[in-house]
């Protein structure tokens, strides 16, 4: 049963006055993940816009426990931390949660992620995806969607994003989920459901970058939805090989109701400006043929 | 100073300083719709599950620290009932809120 | 139980020295020809001999970055590389240090490719020497046992990482008897480590290792906490600090195993030399008995044999060098566009101290060229009468180099 806003604790782990941008939609998420987990965790973190978040020397911004860690380390650092508290007798104590952006973890993470995977190591991976490397001025990522303006893709990027959730469901770990930060609920349901699971969980999550998309800071929730509403970013899970659409995505499929067109989501945000029709209409058919593969799936999982 | 001393850092709000500096428009709430204040409860609460910054304490209705609040609007956007506006700081001026303290 | 001698190799000594220390988590990844070492540890940990994690990590990044996770969390952990996959790891052999992590790693020397080759020279860890490990040099497979036990103390009583180095093939897979002390004594020797800086608690938490500052900047009770120079400088204070930790654990050691190598520095017919030849590691060994046959030509050679590369121990040698008239060191690594690290090092430890002899240089071994007796005795003779002809510096010699021109 899906939590409801209203039903998801009062905790505040993450502290006000911490230094990420106006409109993040990390500390959103983050809100929840720590709650989820009711602080009883250690985070590690690679550098990232994360690192930002989490303050400067000597005080911190998390009210949890965090051990920050190099660029491409994350998934390593999360093994090594889980396997220090089993051989001190203290793995029951906290969750263990990696939590790296897209290029920490889908560009330079992925192998540390891959082998870590593959050992199915006891930790919670969340990759909170703001499509490129904000923390360093917005240069394109393996994440960046086609027709982003970075400052590595002047022009707008040719390719379309790796698809790293079907990369991690691939080690055949026992739990890979795909939300959004601007559905906190969804967020908190998938974080809570990880957390009463062994070995390695992998979330990703879509998280809305007002200055890095180029959007104003007040639609950072109406613009994760309307990623949702249009097929780009589909919240699901995969529960053992087990799919099913979750939320707002397993209304949209359910009803049949048609998507949004892309079109509408680009027109949203600067980083589009420009992008020609064709290359549109390009992603318009990209992400239809991958939500109707989606869907596909998750009525597959209903006829079992 | 101690020589064990490492690069690790205690939990503290206001790491960035008072952030409401950073604000150009400041959320005013509007107690006579908001939902929550209006039902007496605890109810709705987008404001609070939406706030980046856990500026937004739950209430009836929710109380905003402007200490803190960097300004970005979200509350004001996805307030269901409008209650919140957002208004340019200038006409303000400097923010005279303690932290804490209830606006509207 | 009285201790037992086995013969073993250089990579089982070190294993056998990681299964006394008692390490509870292991990262392992296979480079020749270190990976005998954690092939016994794996089998040491599956047969419930050794109780400890083993990670399998997929890269010898991952390899440091699992000891850093897991010594963070305050346990004993233990991984071992050579060559390539030290330089691969290159960015977490700086975090471990910086970070105040006690970890012990394993070298086996090797020759850093392009072109490829697995033989040894010490370049690999050579490189690496200004990160801010420890670093400690074994001359034989007795001492890697010793050294690597002494290791883990040395780490947790100055909140450094260790690097215990011994040459590939030379050391690493010659058998040699090796005394293996029992575990009582080691237990006696080196208590559980139970002080880790770092605090890692939901109910206390932190956050290690944070972007800092350059300068000093206050915390919410306005108390002043250092900025990235204060931290740096610590660290180098605890380096140095080493100079006297490392003999003390050596002592120790002895006092607990009745063996002991020296501290910083060991010697070999030294008290009367006029002529030193110097070098760390098995080189080092093998110019113990260049000395004796000099000796017996009349020329007055001994050997000053570095066992603690960093910390720099500067006193030791100034100690054992003033007053002899030429020191030869001998290097298996090249600074490239200058000359052997050791070379310059001793030279400018030297620099400006009444009575020091001159410090001449000598490249030899790179990629598991061999290094005869004979070509080492020649290198002495030689420098013996450039010193004797007044020469205060030359150009690096190569030995057994086959160039033309």
């Amino acid at each position: 049963m899906a939590t409801k806003i209203l039903d998801l604790p009062d905790a505040s782990y993450v502290l006000p006055g911490n230094r990420s941008c106006a409109g993040c939609g990390i500390g959103i998420a983050l809100r929840q993940v720590t709650a989820a987990l009711e602080g009883r965790m250690v985070m590690t973190v690679p550098a990232s816009c994360l690192t930002v978040l989490g303050g400067m020397f000597p005080i911190s911004s998390v009210d949890v426990p965090w051990i920050n860690v190099a660029f491409p380390s994350t998934a390593a650092a999360a093994s090594g931390i889980a396997a220090g508290l089993r051989a001190t007798g203290r793995a029951g104590e906290m969750t263990v949660l990696a939590m790296a952006g897209d290029g920490g973890t889908g560009d330079i993470g992925i192998q540390a992620l891959s082998g870590a995977a593959e050992r199915n190591e006891d930790f919670i991976y969340l990759c909170y995806d703001n499509e490129a490397y904000m923390n360093t001025g917005t240069q394109r990522s393996g994440l960046t969607p086609a027709g982003a303006r970075t400052t590595t893709t002047w022009a707008g990027k040719r390719e379309n994003p790796k698809d790293l959730p079907a990369i991690m469901e691939a080690h055949g770990i026992p739990y890979v989920a795909s939300t959004s930060a601007a559905f906190p609920t969804d967020v908190y349901d998938k974080v809570a459901k990880a957390r009463t699971i062994g070995g390695l969980r992998y979330i990703h999550m879509n998280t809305p970058c007002p200055s890095g998309w180029g959007f104003d800071p007040k639609d950072t929730i109406r613009l994760g939805k309307l990623a949702v509403d249009c097929g780009l970013v589909v919240l699901y899970e995969v529960v053992d090989g087990q799919f099913r659409l979750t939320g707002r995505s397993k209304m949209l499929g359910k009803t049949g109701r048609s998507l949004v067109p892309v079109a509408d989501y680009i027109a949203t945000q600067s980083r589009f400006r420009g992008m020609a029709p064709e290359a549109v209409e390009a992603v318009q058919a990209w992400v239809d043929s991958r939500w109707l593969r989606y869907v596909g799936r998750d009525g597959g999982a209903c006829l079992l | 100073m101690a020589q064990r001393e490492i690069s690790m850092s205690k939990p503290a709000v206001g790491e960035a300083g008072a952030t409401g500096q950073w604000r150009n428009k400041r959320p005013v709430m509007d107690a006579a719709l908001c939902l929550a204040a209006k039902a007496g409860r605890v109810t709705c609460q987008f404001c609070w599950v939406y706030c980046p910054d856990g500026c937004i304490a739950q209430g009836a209705g929710p109380v905003i620290d402007l200490t803190y609040c960097k300004g970005c609007g979200i509350c004001a956007e996805e307030c269901p009932a409008d209650a919140i506006q957002m208004v340019p700081e200038a006409l303000h001026g400097a923010c005279e809120l303690a932290e804490g303290e209830e606006v509207g | 139980m009285a201790p037992e001698t086995s013969v073993m190799t250089g990579n089982e000594a070190a294993a056998t020295a990681a299964r006394l220390a008692r390490v509870q988590v292991i990262a392992a990844y296979p480079i020749t020809p270190q990976s005998p070492v954690v092939e016994q540890l794996a089998a040491w940990v599956e047969s419930g001999e050794l109780p400890a994690e083993f990670v399998a990590v997929e890269s010898e990044h991952s390899a440091m970055t699992v000891c850093i996770g897991a010594a963070t969390v305050g346990a004993r952990t233990f991984t071992a590389t050579s060559a390539n996959g030290l330089a691969y790891m290159f960015e977490q052999v700086w975090w471990a240090p910086g970070a105040r992590l006690p970890i012990v790693m394993c070298i086996a020397n090797r020759a850093m490719a392009a072109p490829w080759n697995v033989l040894n020279d010490q370049q690999d860890s050579m490189s690496v020497r200004d990160a801010g490990w420890v670093q400690l040099y074994c001359r034989n497979n007795q001492e890697i046992l010793d050294t690597t036990v002494q290791a883990y103390l040395i780490a947790e009583k100055l909140h450094l990482p260790v690097m215990v180095c011994y040459d590939g093939f030379l050391l690493s897979h010659t058998m040699m008897p090796v005394s293996v002390p029992d575990a009582e004594q080691i237990d006696g020797f080196l208590p559980p480590f139970t002080d880790p800086w770092t605090i890692v608690d939901p109910g206390d938490p932190r956050n290690i290792g944070p972007v800092t500052l350059a300068d000093p900047r206050n915390d919410t009770e306005g108390v002043a906490a250092p900025g990235y120079m204060e931290i740096r400088a610590l660290h180098h204070r605890a380096l140095l600090e080493a100079l006297a930790v490392i003999p003390a654990v050596d002592s120790a050691y002895h006092d607990a195993v009745g063996r002991s190598w020296g501290g910083l520095v060991w010697e070999h017919l030294l008290e009367d030399a006029d002529v030193v030849l110097v070098a760390a590691g098995s080189l080092a060994m093998q110019l113990t008995l260049t000395a004796e046959a000099l000796r017996e030509e009349g020329i007055k050679v001994g050997v000053l044999g570095i066992r603690a590369y960093r910390p720099f121990p500067i006193e030791a040698l100034r100690e054992r060098l003033v007053g002899r008239s030429v020191a030869l060191v001998f290097d298996k690594a090249l600074s490239y566009g200058y000359e052997g690290p050791i070379c310059s090092d001793l030279r400018g430890c030297l620099l400006g101290v009444e009575g020091a002899p001159p410090v001449f240089g000598a490249v030899c071994g790179l990629g598991g060229r061999d290094v005869s007796l004979e070509q080492l005795a020649d290198a002495a003779r030689g420098a013996v009468a450039d010193a004797a002809a007044g020469m205060r510096t030359r150009e690096t010699d190569w030995i057994n180099l086959h160039l033309e021109g």
